[in-house]
């Protein structure tokens, strides 16, 4: 699947993944995130169950403390 | 345009602001020396000597809760600013009805606890109001690594990258510069690009 990871083109060899999956196998283990899937938010307990697929524009923010 | 104008169109604004920290308090001031109408401002603290090195309070109000302070220091500045404080510790749910008035939301928290919770709240509940997030301010110099980014109707200020620590301080010229730019953005959205 391709799809649009934080701006960037990434190519995955499934055809869809799970949130979950995805942070999984791109390695990003920051506690506090803020994800959207095509403009919508997808909030911590849809993690597992929603599904990335292809040619979705992904964003996922990764939130660190100061301010 | 002439800055009466930008008074005019700012006077009869509402912005939102999330903390009255080191970001908030900053940002706030910013945006009552333009003439923003209303500043609705949000934070349970109270200012402490460890906070003047970044906040926008004064050593003699120590002691005092920060939407007090902050109100005080924004009515010297420009008494005709209106100031809707809210001493609460923001959750899922109070942050709707405290800033549903709003035309633009500022998150000026300081934990990543906190901002997921406002982010995840607005993102929710309000998606069409843009929200103007700070995000990584700590340490001192690289000031080229600071920007803003947008996506969606969120606008993301500071470098993103460097998360406060021991080691790595919020001081003020760094947070100042991320607290300014959020102001920053706030008129681009609430002024007409036309007229630039």
């Amino acid at each position: 699947m391709n799809i649009t990871l934080n701006n960037n083109p990434e190519t995955f060899e499934m055809e869809k993944l799970t949130v979950s999956s995805l942070l999984q196998v791109k390695n990003f283990t920051f506690k506090m995130l803020i994800i959207k899937v095509n403009g919508v938010l997808v909030s911590k307990d849809a993690y597992e169950t929603a599904w990335v697929n292809d040619g979705d524009d992904v964003t996922v923010l990764h939130l660190i403390s100061g301010g | 345009m002439k800055f009466d104008e930008i008074k005019t169109i700012l006077g009869k604004k509402t912005v939102g602001i999330a903390g009255a920290g080191g970001l908030g308090s900053n940002c706030a001031v910013a945006l009552a020396r333009v003439g923003t109408g209303t500043i609705v401002v949000a934070d349970f603290d109270v200012v402490s000597e460890s906070n003047l090195n970044r906040q926008y309070y004064f050593h003699d109000q120590i002691g005092m809760p920060k939407t007090v302070a902050l109100s005080e220091n924004i009515r010297r500045i420009n008494p005709r600013v209106n100031v809707i404080s809210h001493n609460v510790h923001l959750t899922a749910d109070n942050i709707p009805a405290i800033f549903s008035q709003c035309d633009v939301i500022v998150e000026a928290f300081d934990s990543a606890e906190q901002k997921e919770i406002l982010i995840g709240t607005v993102l929710k509940d309000f998606p069409e109001k843009p929200l103007v997030i700070g995000l990584g301010m700590a340490g001192w110099g690289k000031n080229d690594l600071i920007h803003c980014r947008r996506v969606d109707n969120m606008f993301i200020c500071g470098d993103e990258v460097s998360e406060i620590g021991p080691e790595l301080p919020p001081i003020a010229p760094r947070v100042g510069m991320v607290a300014n730019m959020q102001a920053n953005v706030v008129l681009e959205l609430l002024l007409p690009q036309s007229l630039q």
